[in-house]
């Protein structure tokens, strides 16, 4: 039971058209040769204005399976979900099916807003195929589930966005689908919701095959098992290292190249990260730093006459631009004077337990004003050079920032040994 | 386990496939059509304080209008067998059922936009809760109808008996040319537009507030209306008049009710594409 396959995609296609009024007279052009069974000819092919919003997708889910369906905005992601749940046909290729498909395209779909949610339910529910009493009898669990309470009895229209959201979704889960869609639904719902939901998407996994539309990575490193990579339509990436589909997909940011924010003040000369010594050899675009070693940072600096003394901070993202770690002389010394032509500084960063990726530094040049104990930026050089981790020894990708070091001893063994609980020793 | 296949071609090429399905579909969506029907016509009354008042205002506004035209001299209209004020409002409730059904189709699919681009369910439980939501305003009216012609005293005996069966012949007329024109009119809004125009011309060419004059170019376009022989014989049905049309009726009848089942197929064919190209 546990491997037949629910979804078979055979090089799937979608045109679209960039123009409206074009778009519409295709439209009506499409209607006639789909009444005329016509269809076939000049299909393939692009009119003019069109573009593959979905090319050549092919991929197969077994029940059990979770596929992650990831790519930027305007991918074809949400196309090829429609497509998967009948909702528009494909321009080519072959889409195949079977069991049950419970699909929350968008959250709140069919609830119409002057009725109660419970009424709400028994149409939803109708729109997904169950008959009354089948609703009857779920109707206690979708209720609790949702956290509607008491508002069960009161009008859409008055819910908040997170109530529509934790309605639908249960509805959805509850239906007992074999194929789930899920496309970006749970980024509106509370935290407490949220991991919730992941129970029940974990739950629901058993039994069904499960496809999840997010932009949120660590959610997708979370509960996927494999994923598929879209950008412009066609699969960038497709297979089960969702570590390496998760890296692709940061790639194509050019959100982190490098920018002189300001630097009317201080002007970098020289930057450099110095890679571990194990990887001091490999030809890398960027230094790979080790677990818990030192980032050691070669910092050439000349700061403007008018400036008496100065602090760096340095501030590492990672790919979500997330800011991950800050470093600021400030907490440690006393500022640096402005002595000198060039500073050539070095900064060290001892033992760093960030998890593998990529990470960008931006530099912050900047002194402190002793009466408004503020600090004024002398020079601002953001994501000015990235370094890579290569921390862990096989976890992949892991909801977290950091791999926190720890050694485990076994007292049952030596009590009469003396050694702390709290060892430290490198890896 | 429910197997469903996807693809580019288009699903005429299998009609017996497709015809079988489509059957299917109607059969699962009998339950959603019920419950959407019930959702449209409480959500229609619900916020509304006259509520189902509403469904008698306007054919009585709607037939003091044509009374005062013809009173006042503006309008003439030849004499009839019955009153001009019965034969007016006899004429603009049947008529009203015919609009609301012919309305029904486009303005559901166009209701249910959102729900049609983002869920899976029987497309035909759009059209059949269009047709639920006509009869229960045929119901209403035909009631109204009904108590109004007996207490003024033009019952019409027996062939009364016959009167449902007229309105549903009108609201299957309704039905099959909205929903010829749904398709277009979900691309281009300039079918609902054109509507109103369409509809202003069908009825001053039907018997609903003119008499068919006896002779000339009028004449000759009120009697090849399709839509003559059904207004006609409703209200003949309903009054105890004789039934000028009666083979017309039938006849138009028939024809509408094969058309139907064309533009039932073409409706399902055509859905997939429409949502593509609804912006919902």
């Amino acid at each position: 039971m546990s491997a037949e396959t629910l979804i078979r995609v055979d090089n799937v296609g979608k045109k679209f058209c960039r123009d409206l009024k074009t778009g519409l007279w295709y439209g009506v052009r499409d209607l006639v040769s789909e009444f005329t069974g016509s269809a076939n000819s000049g299909k393939q092919h692009l009119r003019p204005k069109e573009f593959w919003a979905v090319d050549d997708i092919s991929f197969e889910l077994k029940r059990g399976e979770c596929l992650g369906l990831i790519g930027r905005n305007g991918a074809g992601k949400s196309t090829l979900l429609k497509m998967l749940n009948g909702l528009i046909k494909p321009d080519k290729g072959r889409i195949e099916m079977n069991g049950r498909i419970g699909a929350l395209i968008e959250l709140g779909a069919g609830f119409n807003p002057i009725l109660t949610g419970r009424e709400n339910i028994y149409n939803n529910g109708s729109v997904l195929g169950l008959k009354k009493k089948e609703i009857d009898g779920l109707l206690e669990e979708i209720i609790d589930f949702s956290e509607i309470g008491s508002f069960i009895d009161t009008p859409v229209q008055f819910y908040s966005s997170g109530m529509k959201v934790r309605l639908g979704f249960s509805v959805a889960v509850h239906m007992k689908p074999d194929v789930l869609i899920l496309d970006e639904v749970l980024a509106v719902g509370d935290s407490g919701f949220k991991m919730k939901s992941f129970n029940k998407i974990n739950e629901i996994m058993r039994e069904a095959a499960v496809i999840f539309v997010s932009h949120s990575m660590p959610h997708i490193a979370t509960i996927t098992n494999q994923v598929l990579l879209m950008e412009a339509g066609k699969s960038a990436y497709q297979g089960d290292d969702v570590a390496l589909g998760i890296d692709k997909y940061f790639s194509h940011f050019s959100g982190t190249d490098p920018k002189i924010e300001f630097n009317g003040l201080a002007q970098i000369k020289h930057f450099a990260i110095i890679p571990s010594h194990r990887y001091a050899q490999e030809k890398e675009e960027h230094p790979l730093i080790d677990y818990r070693e030192d980032i050691e940072v070669d910092i050439h600096l000349s700061i403007d006459r008018s400036v008496a003394d100065f602090h760096i901070k340095l501030q590492i993202t990672d790919k979500d631009l997330k800011i991950v770690g800050i470093y600021d002389s400030f907490q440690f010394q006393e500022a640096v004077s402005n002595d000198r032509e060039e500073h050539k500084l070095r900064i060290t960063l001892p033992q760093s337990i960030f998890i593998d990726g990529e990470y960008a530094v931006s530099v912050f040049i900047q002194n402190r004003n002793v009466d408004t104990k503020r600090m004024n930026i002398l020079g601002l050089y953001r994501y000015w050079q990235k370094f890579k981790m290569r921390a862990s020894k096989g976890l992949g990708v892991v909801p977290a920032v950091v791999y926190l070091p720890g050694t485990i001893s076994n007292h049952s063994l030596a009590e009469i040994s003396e050694t702390p609980t709290k060892t430290l020793k490198t890896l | 386990m429910e197997k469903r296949i996807y693809t580019p071609e288009s699903n005429i090429q299998r009609p017996w496939i497709m015809l079988r399905d489509m059957l299917a579909d109607m059969r699962r969506g009998q339950d959603l059509a019920l419950r959407l029907t019930i959702r449209d016509i409480k959500a229609l009354y619900r916020q509304s304080f006259l509520g189902l008042l509403w469904a008698f205002i306007i054919p009585i506004a709607n037939t003091l209008t044509w009374i005062f035209l013809n009173s006042s001299g503006i309008v003439s209209v030849e004499t009839t067998a019955l009153p001009y004020p019965v034969y007016v409002f006899t004429g603009t409730m049947i008529w009203a059922i015919f609009m609301e059904s012919m309305q029904a189709p486009l303005t559901k699919t166009t209701q249910n936009k959102s729900v049609l681009a983002k869920v899976n369910f029987p497309r035909e439980a759009i059209i059949m809760s269009a047709v639920y939501e006509s009869v229960f305003n045929a119901c209403i009216k035909g009631l109204i109808l009904i108590v109004a012609v007996i207490a003024l005293g033009y019952a019409g005996g027996w062939s009364m008996l016959l009167f449902p069966v007229a309105l549903l012949a009108i609201i299957l007329a309704g039905t099959t040319i909205g929903l010829m024109l749904t398709p277009i009119g979900t691309l281009y809004a300039d079918i609902s537009k054109a509507i109103p125009l369409i509809m202003q011309f069908l009825m001053f060419t039907a018997p609903v507030v003119f008499t068919i004059p006896a002779e000339g170019k009028a004449a000759w376009v009120i009697r090849h209306n399709p839509l003559t022989p059904l207004v006609s014989t409703a209200r003949d049905w309903l009054t105890g008049g004789a039934p000028e049309f009666l083979n017309g009726f039938w006849l138009v009848t028939a024809i509408f009710a094969v058309v139907f089942l064309l533009v039932l197929i073409a409706y399902r064919l055509a859905m997939p594409i429409l949502i593509e190209r609804m912006n919902a």
